[in-house]
């Protein structure tokens, strides 16, 4: 018993980092249908945010460099965001293979910049005090670092309902999204909203970037580990349905935490591959399904 | 994609004109005559010798190669400034194996055949090396490489500067001995060197009345550990002995300390840990635990003052000297002291002018072994100080003979 909350602990803590790397996906992948191979190196730009914060504030300021650097590191996500948006990807607009390509070669360049600014080894961010340690609740080891982390996954899933649901802007980005050509024609300047999604999307995973340097590795190809599992959970959520996203972090996270446990690391990642290929033979539009007439 | 092939199908007869061209090139250059003997002073021209660097810039292992790079570099200026090899400067010819197995092989044979050097310093992980061994087998040419690895391995023309299994893991496994430890946990990246370096392990645990708790392997890469953090929690080993790779170390780590397992609790054995990973893992989450390595930043010797000193000063004081990038300063003086003996960059001459050749490095005396082309070099315990740097606990004083193959161990029979 003790190990099923254990490991639904951390089945839930790893769904909520998978769920909050793609949740910018969900906005650039799902909603503008880019394919965007360079989102994980915003991941990778946020979590060097962090570092350059906490570097310049000093060891005395470890906790407050590291929660000025999740509204930062938004904005550092989003501009990058918002630059590969104007300068490429909408000269490349309804060429999804030439994007892939093209955001790829973002991403390397990206990966390189790092390296010659950073230096190619990982550098050490530090998690502030109060995230030190852990709480047991019931047996169950909750370690305040995850719990964190399943927060802030709350408040960005919160405030990006809000903004969707309750605000103009939300609601322009909504009407884009669901039929492009009827939003234009209704006076909605589409390609002002595509700088607006593209901007919150990349911004999200600027954010992305800071939680996961509690957990991992800050280096140059930080973003391409978390980006295959990031694509995963969009595709199998639906494209850009935000709760199709978070069902299929969830269900993920589960999966691989119970199974892995029950075997290894190895086999439970192929389990879920074969787990999502059969998945989608049965079910190609995901999870859960956006019902409107005129979508591609 | 189909429509993409569909597209790149039209221009197929440019396409196929580029891949004849490029074939050819490639064919020329892995296909050399079977048995072809090198030019009998490879390198030499002129007033200087040409040299490989073949390591990873780019890439996910670039994290730990580049320093080697440098090191090596550090070793061919300070031998230019003395003069150089044989009356000529050293000519280092750098290229980027990126990570990728099969680009190592290529730039091998690249460095070889059209830059003709008379040696290539290189690799990091097993798999670069396996691939590269085939290509100097068969162009008779020297490979000297700069990392530990698992042993059961001794080609005629790899010179391996760093620990095999009896000079690292086995005193690391004797250590966790001494301190009483019964219960051990196995922990490594999924490929070949911590499944190889885990079997050595077991057959000695076995014949040293040690329980084997459990073995767990994570892709490389991995970077979720809340799972084998509750499996070590639960299984409650007296120790882990961790052949993690790379960025998962880190990520491990971090993870440990996160669900509130300290050193005191579990203590760790590393053999993939060191300075210069320490610094990316950050101290915090490292501190209390132990690594087993042939050399640290603070061993005590003469040369290694000089050592540390000269690579700060070259670049930079924020930067840490450890075990590999020793190893690859070591290895390069050790060819240079072979061909001076020698008189002469070729291969086989080298080689025997190689045996029984003695350095005082930075970590201490160490001395080839003519048979299997490994040094003789002195294992250190260590454990990881708060500041990120390694404190030695215990060292075996004198440096042991290598033995890749374990022959000398009744335990290792069957492996």
């Amino acid at each position: 018993m003790e190990i099923f909350l254990s490991q639904l602990f951390i089945g839930l803590s790893v769904a909520s980092i998978l769920l909050l790397v793609a949740l910018g996906l969900t906005f650039t992948f799902g909603q503008m249908n880019v394919i965007n191979m360079a989102h994980g190196e915003f991941v990778m730009a946020g979590a060097y945010t962090t570092y350059v914060i906490q570097g310049a504030l000093g060891a005395s300021l470890v906790t407050l460099g590291f929660l000025v650097a999740l509204p930062l590191a938004f904005l550092v996500g989003g501009a990058l965001g918002v630059v590969l948006e104007w300068v490429l990807i909408r000269r490349l607009s309804g060429r999804p293979l030439d994007t892939l390509l093209a955001t790829f070669g973002v991403a390397l360049i990206l990966q390189q910049v790092a390296r010659d600014v950073f230096g190619a080894s990982n550098v050490q961010v530090r998690a502030p005090a109060f995230l030190d340690g852990a709480i047991t609740v019931a047996g169950v080891s909750m370690s305040y670092t995850r719990l964190f982390i399943i927060a802030l996954v709350g408040v960005c899933l919160a405030a990006i309902w809000a903004h969707l649901g309750r605000s103009p802007a939300g609601r322009r980005m909504r009407a884009v999204m669901q039929n492009r050509d009827l939003a234009a024609a209704s006076g909605v300047r589409t390609p002002r909203v595509d700088r607006r999604t593209f901007f919150i999307g990349s911004g999200l995973a600027g954010v992305a970037g800071v939680a996961v340097t509690l957990l991992g590795s800050v280096g140059p190809t930080l973003g391409t580990n978390y980006l295959i599992d990031a694509f995963l959970v969009v595709i199998v959520g639906g494209l850009g349905r935000l709760r199709g996203a978070v069902m299929a972090a969830v269900a993920l996270g589960l999966f691989n935490a119970y199974v892995e446990y029950g075997t290894d690391a190895s086999i439970a990642k192929a389990a879920a591959f074969a787990l999502i290929v059969v998945f989608l033979q049965f079910r190609p539009q995901g999870l859960v399904v956006q019902r409107a007439r005129g979508l591609t | 994609m189909r429509c993409e092939t569909r597209r790149a199908a039209r221009r197929l007869p440019a396409l196929a004109a580029v891949l004849a061209a490029l074939l050819a090139v490639a064919c020329g250059q892995s296909a050399p005559e079977p048995g072809s003997s090198p030019s009998a002073e490879p390198g030499v021209s002129g007033d200087t010798i040409k040299v490989g660097i073949l390591h990873s810039l780019s890439g996910t292992m670039a994290i730990s190669e580049v320093s080697v790079k440098d090191a090596e570099q550090l070793a061919i200026d300070e031998i230019n400034a003395q003069g150089g090899v044989l009356g000529k400067k050293l000519e280092p010819v750098v290229e980027d194996g990126a990570s990728d197995w099969p680009t190592f092989a290529e730039k091998a044979q690249k460095l070889i055949s059209s830059d003709n050097v008379a040696a290539v310093f290189g690799g990091w992980t097993s798999a670069s090396r396996k691939a590269m061994l085939p290509v100097f087998e068969r162009n008779k040419a020297l490979l000297y490489y700069p990392v530990q690895y698992e042993g059961l391995e001794s080609s005629p023309y790899i010179f391996y500067s760093g620990a095999t299994t009896n000079q690292q893991i086995i005193p690391g496994l004797e250590h966790l001995k001494e301190k009483g430890v019964k219960r051990l946990f196995l922990l490594g990246s999924d490929y070949v060197f911590p499944r190889t370096a885990n079997k050595e392990i077991k057959a000695w645990a076995k014949a040293n009345g040690m329980e084997i708790v459990a073995e767990e392997y994570t892709p490389l890469g991995h970077t979720e550990y809340g799972t084998l953090v509750n499996k070590i929690t639960a299984a409650k080993p007296d120790a882990v002995f961790n052949t993690l790779n790379g960025d998962s170390n880190v990520a491990f780590f971090k993870q440990l300390r996160n669900a509130g397992v300290s050193a005191d609790d579990i203590p760790v054995m590393s053999v993939s840990v060191a300075e210069e990973e320490a610094r990316g893992i950050g101290p915090d989450n490292l501190a209390g635990h132990l690594t087993a390595w042939n050399y640290y930043q603070t061993t005590d010797t003469p040369e290694n003052e000089e050592f540390v000193k000269a690579y700060k000063q070259k670049y930079g004081a924020d930067r840490v000297t450890d075990d590999p990038i020793e190893a690859g300063y070591v290895q390069v003086w050790l060819w240079a002291k072979s061909v001076e003996k020698a008189g002469s960059t070729n291969p086989e001459k080298v080689k025997q002018a190689a045996k029984g050749l003695t350095f005082d490095a930075p970590e201490g005396k160490v001395t080839i072994d003519g048979d299997t082309q490994h040094l003789y070099k002195t294992a250190r315990i260590g454990r990881i100080r708060p500041d990120g740097l390694i404190e030695e606990l215990s060292s075996s004083d004198e440096p042991i003979e290598p033995d890749p193959y374990l022959k000398g161990y009744d335990w290792a029979k069957g492996l």
